[in-house]
Order: C-alpha cells, then structure tokens, then sequence
C-alpha cells in the first residue's frame, strides 16, 4: 500500500488512479468527522464532503509536506464544518468558539484513533477485513454477512471474534494506543 | 501491549462507515471536469458578464457547457472563481 505521501505525490503528476485511491481512503475520515463530530445534517454533510475534496484536489501542488495530507484534510474538514454550522445558525461564532476545541475534541481524537485502527485492516488479510468491515462498518447481520461471503451463518461471531484477536495482535505490533478518555 | 480489548476495537471500527458510495463517486470524477471547469473559469475572467451569470447561478452555468452537475464541481467551479 502507498504511504500518504506517495500517494500525494503521484495525484500531483495527474495520476487519476492515485486521485480515486486518495478519495477512497480518506471519505470515511471526512464522512465521520462531519456526522459524527459535528452532527451535520445530510445535505451539510455532502456540501462538505465534496468541497474538502475539491479544495484538497485544487491545492495539493501547493501542501508542503506530502506527509501532511492528513492533518491538512482533518483540519479543512473541522473548519468547513464550523462555517456550515455558523451559517445555519446553529452555532453562534461565540458557541463555536466556546466548543473548539473543547466540545468536539474528544469525537476527533476518536476518528483519529479509529482511522489508525482502520490501517491495520490491511494487515490482517483480505477475509477478516472484509468480514469485519461488514460486521462493524457497515451493520450488516451476521445471516447477511453468511450470505454475502456464502458463509454459514452460526460460524460468523467466531471468525469475528479470530479477526478481531488478529487485529489487536496489528495493534499492539505497531504499537497504536489507545487515546486517553474519560468516558470508558 | 497497547490496552485495547475486542470491544473497543469493535467500537472504533464503527466510528468509520463508509461514505455514501455516490459521494465518493463525485469526488473521484474531480479530474474528469478539471479541463471542463478550467475553459469555464477562463471564459469567466475574461467576459464580466458573463462572470456575473456564472456567479449567480454556478449550476446553471454548468448545466448550459454541458457539464454535469455535481456537489465537487460545483464546489470546484466555486473555488476556481475565487482564485481568479
């Protein structure tokens, strides 16, 4: 898998291959961070979505660090969904101010933390990715999984349970903790 | 040993569902309008009036060059305006 900055590099040289695979490993970061963190409405949320991608796209000759494509698309995302909620009324500047960071801080340190999570899928293999994608990101039954993947269904809580042991073993391989929080 | 337990990994997992499959699809067609938008933003600055159409009504002036409509080349026209 490229790194981030390999794959910035080569959207930059007009690759549209890279551009898609850009797109595709980030949405889920940009998605969350907008219904999640910041609770916007649908139609917020894809306004949103795709001016962080057309920024992004405009922009890429002009980031510094390829490296730092991440945070860059964090920081565009939080501060699109800031302007959406102000402009809506929603949020007064002075509401805004008083939850940034403080309020929605805690829900970003989480995606940022799942994303990490989410990297290590790859390592895993291609099944439990696909069976734990299914089961945990897109809620999808376990007689739908075993349909799906043409699995009988009573053995799917258990190949979840070995993918799941598998990825904390990624886990603590890559040394990825837990971020510190006061709810769990 | 990093201190998660299978149900914290669970609860991250689910902190990431997939983007609506058609909003991603429009990010990725980006470069398929860039030339589209670019003759678009060109003729823009060099004609004030018809920048002013343009401006008031991004998706009009998309729809009448053919180019389809969609949330990230509206934003990109948008953008491309503004960096005139």
């Amino acid at each position: 898998m490229l790194t981030d900055a390999e794959l910035v590099a080569r959207c930059r040289t007009g690759d549209e291959a890279a551009w898609n695979e850009l797109v595709e490993r980030f949405s889920r970061y940009v998605y969350a961070i907008c219904v999640q963190a910041y609770r916007l409405p649908p139609h917020d949320a894809e306004d949103v979505f795709q001016e962080v991608f057309a920024r992004v796209y405009q922009h890429l000759g002009r980031l510094r660090s390829d490296d730092a494509i991440r945070p860059w698309i964090a920081q565009l995302t939080r501060r699109l969904c800031i302007d959406r909620l102000r402009a809506s009324g929603r949020e007064s500047p002075a509401d805004t101010d008083a939850l940034e960071p403080g309020g929605y801080d805690e829900s970003l340190a989480q995606i940022d933390e799942a994303l990490a999570v989410r990297e290590c899928l790859d390592a895993v293999g291609a099944a439990c990715k696909d069976i734990l994608d299914r089961f945990f990101c897109r809620d999808e039954s376990y007689n739908a999984i075993g349909a799906a993947l043409d699995l009988p269904a009573g053995t799917i809580a258990s190949r979840i349970s070995r993918c799941l042991a598998k990825l904390k073993i990624e886990l603590e391989g890559r040394n990825v903790a837990p971020a510190p929080s006061g709810d769990r | 040993m990093t201190g998660y337990d299978q149900e914290r990994i669970g609860e991250l997992l689910r902190l990431l569902p997939p983007a609506p499959m058609g909003w991603v699809q429009a990010a990725q067609e980006l470069p398929a309008a860039r030339d589209e938008i670019a003759a678009l933003v060109a003729r823009a600055e060099a004609d004030a009036a018809y920048r002013a159409r343009v401006v008031a009504d991004l998706e009009a002036a998309l729809e009448a060059e053919g180019i389809p409509v969609t949330p990230s080349v509206v934003a990109a026209l948008r953008l491309g305006l503004e960096a005139e």
